[in-house]
């Protein structure tokens, strides 16, 4: 089984290099640009195909190594 | 004094801690490798700066799972002091052996050369070669030194004096303009609950001699060594 796993900053935390990359947006004449976060993005193939087990060992994954909790939300998705 | 560095792949200030640890205790500290289960019994075990597997994922996310920090953490439970120094003190936090997280440095940029700390308080282990109010020139070299904790943790640590450095100017003041990396309220180190581990960004092995370009580095080595000498 696939899952796609989104990391991304909690708000309040600040991002310097979301910052960067808006303003860089801005030098390139991208207008409307009002906020940039950057976060990451890991695949995970699985071999697994109960869905249940599936998403609670890519929760396990996530809060125990893949984000860093303290200032990171983590999303999981799993193909269908 | 008995001391032990733990080395990561991608450790690059082991060699440099040893050498500062023998020069203050006459005593070589033992190497110990990161596949280790176990850690030997000593007065101090020091996580050394570098970029341990190469900073993947997060700094210090792949060490702070290593077999050997397991050892790590139940010594540091039992009462063992561990200082953590640069990528140390980030996979610290990463382990959950110290609150907060260090993220990018708010410059973005790599930041490597001497800045001034303000020793918060000269009444433990790690800062008895110091006296309160002091203002230290020591090197820093990180790019992910920017350290971050929720306003409670960071009241906690501010009211039960868990702060060890602040970064100040030459003048000991703490502002923004002496902040190198955008750290919360200036934080360059920090303790845990029961003051037997200190984390803290900046380099006190790397100036321990004049030939070094300074020697403010040296009292906190010196400390350990008068300190756990007996132990």
């Amino acid at each position: 089984m696939k899952a796609r796993i989104h990391i991304t900053l909690k708000n309040g935390v600040l991002d310097p290099q979301g910052k960067a990359i808006g303003a860089a947006l801005s030098h390139l004449g991208f207008t409307g640009v009002e906020t940039v976060r950057q976060g990451k993005y890991i695949e995970i193939d699985l071999d697994e195909s109960n869905r249940e087990k599936a998403r609670a060992a890519l929760e396990a994954m996530c809060a125990q190594l893949l984000a860093n909790t303290v200032i990171e939300n983590y999303a999981v998705e799993l193909d269908a | 004094m008995k001391s032990c560095v733990i080395v990561f792949p991608g450790s690059n200030c082991d060699r440099d801690v040893a050498v500062a640890l023998e020069m203050s205790s006459g005593r070589a500290p033992q190497m110990v490798w990161h596949g280790e289960t176990a850690v030997p019994e000593c007065d101090l075990i020091v996580l050394p700066g570098g970029f341990s597997h190469g900073d993947y994922l997060r700094s210090g996310a792949m060490a702070a799972r290593a077999p050997v920090m397991r050892a790590v953490i139940a010594a540091a439970g039992r009462g063992t002091p561990v200082l953590g120094l640069c990528n140390g003190f980030q996979i610290m936090t990463e382990a959950g052996m110290l609150p907060g997280a260090l993220m990018r440095n708010a410059g973005l940029k790599f930041i490597c050369r001497d800045v001034f700390l303000k020793v918060e308080r000269s009444d433990t282990l790690f800062t008895g070669g110091y006296s309160a109010g002091q203002v230290v020139r020591i090197p820093i070299s990180h790019h992910d030194g920017n350290y971050f904790a929720d306003s409670e943790t960071l009241n906690m640590l501010e009211t039960s004096g868990r702060v060890a450095f602040r970064y100040c100017a030459s003048s000991g003041e703490v502002n923004a303009a002496a902040n190198p990396n955008g750290s919360l309220n200036n934080i360059a180190g920090i303790f845990n609950a029961a003051g037997n581990v200190l984390g803290m960004m900046p380099h006190p092995e790397r100036l321990i001699s004049p030939e070094l370009g300074g020697s403010d580095g040296r009292a906190m080595f010196d400390g350990f060594a008068l300190r756990l000498a007996c132990a």
